[in-house]
């Protein structure tokens, strides 16, 4: 199937004054795919949000999310074909999550009655009827993702959607959005908590002072930073010392000790020493293998190690 | 127009939570029946209607409470929904940026007239029954009624201009709360010293009439206190309604216009504010 982009961003720069949030950002979210969006706090998230939902323009660069132009919708309001969950959402305290949701049902156009079914579905079935003021954040939280999937809307842009979710709805959360892929919806989300999001993105986009420092599937980012893979071995007591010797070269060992080592290699040499490693044995009695994970392929980028 | 209904309905519903709605209506009902019960007593000689005199003694004392009011009600529509982040995720949803300036307008605008009905409309209907009201006296009081929205709309659109212009919401009140002594009281001060050192005659009618029609409390007093016979006479302003020649449909346009100019600036600010 050809890529046909849902939301796509070429060149875009956002200038703030004599502050650049945003330099000649360039990236494309397809159809059913998810993409994380990384970066330190100011970085530009929220701003590229922004630009995508029309509420600001940018200095320079084509912005196009389903198709249309978000820029000339500045003022206009946007198409109900759009979900957004803002980091921190907040809203009237006076209402009940059960009328607010109502309220924002309406005014985009989707019948009222789906709304309760909403609501439990994102756990707040108990407490719909209660004032929004008496909610906890979590549950503010769980409104929000409400409301941003209002509609089922084709493109969903999540900033922190998890913040305050206990771990059973954050994966109720994302098998959400992974249904919502399946219907061939597209999501933007914006996080900080790594080690949840590596898995259920497809490709992972980090901005470091408002520049994109890298764009790709975390696969093809971690070979191209060429993070070292580590592999822990255990052998047999006092036999750490001549496996070493035996192994051979293409690795570089970091730690040792009567019975375990510590070897760090390239991604592509992994095959071949986890293969002499097999070899090894009796000897050897265990190998583990730790792959450089978001954490790492982020903290690369986002540190100045990465392309500019 | 389905945005505007659901916006306003939102508005009249978050005053009624707030109990916004139920403050001004015990506020309005009770400066108006304790004006028409105690307030129209001393009506022997002059042979006004109770009902007459307190139209005169209400729309006194409206001018200065009910912009006080609509700005209270209005000064941080947007700014207070932008601090408190409510605004950016509304802005995402299909709804333009006019039609929630409108909105909420018009979701204010009926707060106050439900208010006046109700506290105002409630001590009229007291007077009726007590027999303090004749035909001609209740028409100087509907037109009261009518004027008081028309002024109270003025000072919430004047208000949502504050909170379109500022960042904060603090300030917000701060330039609020100027304006309405700046509307209120300096103004008519500053005219009235103005006349008292113009020993030379140097200003001409024309001029005095023009300083008053700028400023939408005046407009308002001339309205309601040189409206009709007996009221001016109440007043002491039948001379000047005489002289100054206003034409009531004037009045109301201006009126219109200071609710339909600050709110169509509010609209072209607020379209242009980048999130």
């Amino acid at each position: 199937m050809a890529f046909k982009a849902s939301i796509e961003l070429d060149r875009v720069s956002k200038r703030y004054g004599a502050h650049e949030v945003l330099h000649e950002v360039s990236l494309a979210v397809g159809q059913a795919e998810c993409v994380a969006l990384l970066g330190h706090n100011g970085a530009g998230k929220t701003t590229l949000m922004k630009l995508l939902l029309g509420l600001t323009r940018p200095c320079h660069g084509r912005i196009r999310v389903n198709g249309a132009d978000p820029t000339h919708l500045l003022g206009k309001g946007l198409g109900a074909d759009i979900g957004f969950l803002p980091e921190n959402v907040m809203f009237h305290t006076a209402m009940s999550g059960r009328e607010v949701l109502r309220f924002y049902a309406r005014l985009k156009g989707v019948a009222v009655g789906t709304c309760d079914r909403l609501l439990a579905e994102v756990g707040l079935g108990e407490a719909a009827r209660r004032r929004v003021s008496t909610y906890s954040k979590g549950m503010r939280q769980r409104l929000g993702l409400a409301q941003a999937l209002l509609g089922t809307p084709h493109v969903l842009l999540l900033d922190e959607p998890t913040t305050g979710l206990d771990p059973v709805l954050r994966e109720t959360f994302y098998q959400r959005v992974r249904q919502h892929q399946e219907e061939g919806g597209c999501a933007l989300i914006s996080s900080h908590a790594l080690t949840e999001i590596e898995a259920r993105s497809d490709r992972v986009a980090i901005l470091r002072q408002g520049r994109l420092v890298a764009f790709g599937p975390l696969a093809e980012l971690r070979e191209k930073a060429g993070l070292p893979v580590r592999i822990r071995v255990v052998t047999g007591v006092g036999e750490a010392n001549g496996v070493a010797e035996r192994i051979g070269g293409g690795l570089h060992l970091d730690h040792i000790n009567n019975q375990t080592l510590e070897l760090s290699c390239l991604g592509g040499d992994k095959l071949d020493i986890v293969t002499r490693l097999a070899d090894l044995r009796p000897a050897v009695h265990d190998v583990e293998i730790h792959t450089p994970g978001l954490s790492e392929v982020y903290a690369h980028y986002s540190a100045g190690d990465g392309p500019q | 127009m389905r945005a505007l209904v659901i916006l306003a309905g939102n508005e009249i519903r978050d005053g009624l939570r707030n109990r916004w709605v139920a403050a001004i209506i015990l506020l309005l009902a009770a400066l108006a029946l304790s004006l028409a019960l105690l307030g129209s007593a001393p009506s022997g000689t002059v042979q006004a209607t109770p009902m007459n005199i307190t139209v005169a003694s209400l729309a006194s004392l409206t001018v200065y409470l009910l912009p006080l009011i609509a700005l209270m009600l209005a000064f941080d529509a947007l700014v207070g929904e932008l601090e408190r982040g409510t605004l950016l995720l509304l802005l995402t949803y299909p709804v333009a940026r006019w039609q929630v300036v409108v909105g909420k307008f018009l979701g204010h605008s009926l707060i106050l007239l439900a208010a006046l009905l109700v506290g105002y409309g409630g001590a009229g209907l007291v007077l009726q029954f007590t027999g303090g009201a004749d035909a001609e006296s209740w028409t100087a009081y509907l037109v009261l009624m009518a004027s008081s929205w028309l002024l109270g709309s003025a000072f919430i659109a004047l208000g949502y201009l504050i909170s379109a212009l500022v960042r904060e919401r603090a300030t917000a009140a701060g330039v609020a709360v100027t304006l309405w002594l700046l509307f209120v009281v300096l103004y008519d001060l500053g005219l009235l010293g103005m006349l008292l050192v113009d020993t030379g005659q140097r200003l001409s009618p024309e001029l005095v009439a023009a300083l008053l029609l700028a400023n939408p409390t005046d407009i308002y007093r001339i309205i309601n206190l040189t409206g009709t016979e007996a009221v001016s006479l109440l007043a002491g302003m039948a001379e000047a309604g005489r002289a100054a020649g206003f034409q009531p449909v004037m009045l109301v346009a201006l009126l219109l216009g200071w609710v339909a100019v600050p709110l169509g600036l509010t609209v072209v600010r607020f379209q242009r504010m980048e999130l």
